[in-house]
């Protein structure tokens, strides 16, 4: 397979400590790459030495020449003093087609807020922003640092499945971050679970059993929480409106 | 043309205003108006050494400022002290070496005043050539780095990652403010050419929806400024630099009416009307 990143045996040190230490991925073309873990466990640094914008302190990160990259970033905070609108952002870093936009604004939801200034938008508009600024570029290869915190948990699952239709459409490499373990589990092709150190690693059908991954996670979830089932008889549009076409 | 002293006041006065409109929205949106502050305030070194050494002034101050953003980067790195402290660090210690160096040379004389605030009415045909020539290299420098600039502006890391080179075009960044600093000190003086960067800017903020319309509002507004900074002054006989900043407030003030609410709620309006 083409691979797009590698990362051997990684660690980075800061103030004498290891932040994360002898990392090893590969994300190939097509690919879901899945890095989970507690906070601080190091999965924004390793997601840092993939893009390049950490260099790894050992270790060797390898990153394939000349493919476009899109990232979106664990925090953005947008200062007051810009004035910046959805589609302004979108051509941050590459200027696109009103086409290209609007396919991207439409694959998140979110076309009908093109021209709304980026900090009237809810933390989960935000949030499909930076996703359709990201695959506006049709990248190679795309990094998503947990994408769909702040999103409500309907929209959480549509982001997830928006993902693994750009992979199918664009065939990009992903390498995606998350704490939301079971969500994602499902469609992901190699799952790291990180705490320092890689844990355990594996297709997801095999991490789950891991004794490290039970140690970390626990063996199901909290008898805390639960699921609530929801029994809708309609479908909401991106904007809250209710899909009328849908209706039972 | 250029005999009138007049007709060269507005020329230079002109001419800084379109550098100093999308510079100075830079400025506010990197929270920088301090550092241009510091640059600032250094520039009374550049002055005296440009004196001592018989050198041309614009020239002087800009190498001084440019080794001033050097000395920050080196303390930025070298200490933990945070960027507010090690300005304030810088612009005191070096205007304070300044005013040394002023004591010891005592052959010098400097009209402190115009220094400070500035005497656009005796700005001379090389002051111009440097504030046309100088004003354009900055400004199509600016719109080359635009984009790594505005995209590392918006997010570092984002912009680092997806290929741009922030990091440079913060540098260079630095390096333009410094030559517009050079370049205005005899138009509005050490004290007053930050004022100048900001206020406009921040008029332009209250009045735009997006960056680039922020930055050509606020060159407009400190062209407007400036041309009837330098008509007041004559007619009142006021010191021309501080009338064309007290001129920017007056329009900052103007900005903060809500013009720009206005005109949105009725289009919003419409929008109900035809849903």
């Amino acid at each position: 397979m083409n691979s797009l990143v590698e990362l051997n045996n990684c660690g980075v040190i800061r103030n004498h400590k290891w932040l994360v230490r002898g990392v090893s991925l590969k994300v190939s073309q097509g690919e879901i790459v899945t890095l989970i873990g507690p906070n601080g466990s190091g999965k924004s640094t390793t997601a840092k030495m993939s893009l390049d914008i950490l260099k790894p302190d050992e270790g060797t990160n390898n990153i394939k020449k000349g493919m476009r990259i899109s990232y979106v970033p664990q925090k953005i905070s947008i200062d007051w003093s810009l004035p910046l609108r959805a589609i302004d952002f979108v051509n941050l870093v590459k200027k696109h087609k009103t086409s290209e936009i609007d396919d991207a604004l439409s694959i998140t939801g979110i076309k009908h807020l093109i021209y709304e200034d980026v900090r009237n938008l809810s933390g989960g508009e935000f949030q499909r922003l930076l996703m359709a600024r990201a695959i506006a570029k049709e990248p190679h290869f795309l990094v998503l640092d947990e994408p769909v915190q702040g999103v409500d948990y309907p929209g959480e699952i549509a982001l997830y499945k928006t993902i693994q239709e750009i992979v199918k459409k664009i065939n990009c490499g992903i390498l995606l971050i998350s704490h939301n373990l079971h969500v994602v589990m499902s469609q992901t092709d190699y799952v790291i679970c990180l705490n320092g150190h890689v844990c355990c690693s594996g297709a997801p059908n095999t991490v789950i059993k891991e004794p490290e991954y039970i140690k970390l996670f626990g063996k199901n979830i909290d008898p805390t929480l639960a699921f609530y089932q929801h029994h809708h008889d309609h479908e909401h549009l991106p904007d809250g409106s209710i899909d009328d076409s849908k209706k039972d | 043309m250029f005999d009138d002293f007049i007709v060269r006041a507005f020329a230079a006065g002109i001419g800084l205003a379109f550098i100093t409109g999308p510079l100075g929205c830079f400025i506010v949106w990197r929270r920088l108006s301090y550092f241009g502050d510091t640059i600032a305030h250094s520039a009374l070194l550049g002055v005296v050494i440009a004196y001592a050494l018989d050198f041309n002034l614009i020239i002087a101050v800009f190498v001084v400022s440019c080794l001033l953003a050097l000395s920050l980067l080196f303390l930025q790195r070298r200490t933990n002290l945070p960027d507010d402290a090690l300005l304030g660090l810088l612009a005191h210690s070096v205007l304070a070496i300044g005013l040394v160096l002023l004591g010891i040379l005592s052959f010098i004389r400097i009209d402190l005043m115009g220094l400070l605030f500035g005497d656009i009415l005796s700005v001379n045909v090389t002051d111009l050539l440097f504030v046309w020539i100088g004003g354009s290299i900055v400004l199509i420098v600016l719109i080359l780095i635009w984009r790594p600039l505005f995209a590392g502006t918006v997010n570092l890391e984002l912009a680092k990652a997806e290929g741009l080179n922030p990091d440079l075009a913060n540098a260079i960044f630095t390096l333009l403010i410094a030559s517009v600093i050079a370049i205005s000190i005899k138009i509005v003086g050490i004290l007053l050419i930050t004022g100048l960067l900001i206020i406009p800017a921040s008029a332009s903020r209250n009045l735009s929806s997006t960056p680039i319309q922020m930055a050509i509002i606020s060159s407009i507004i400190g062209l407007a400024s400036v041309v009837l900074g330098i008509q007041t002054s004559m007619i009142w006989n006021t010191p021309t630099g501080p009338t064309i900043l007290t001129i920017t407030l007056g329009v900052f003030i103007i900005s903060l009416l809500p013009l720009k609410k206005l005109l949105i709620s009725k289009k919003k309006i419409e929008l109900l009307n035809k849903r």
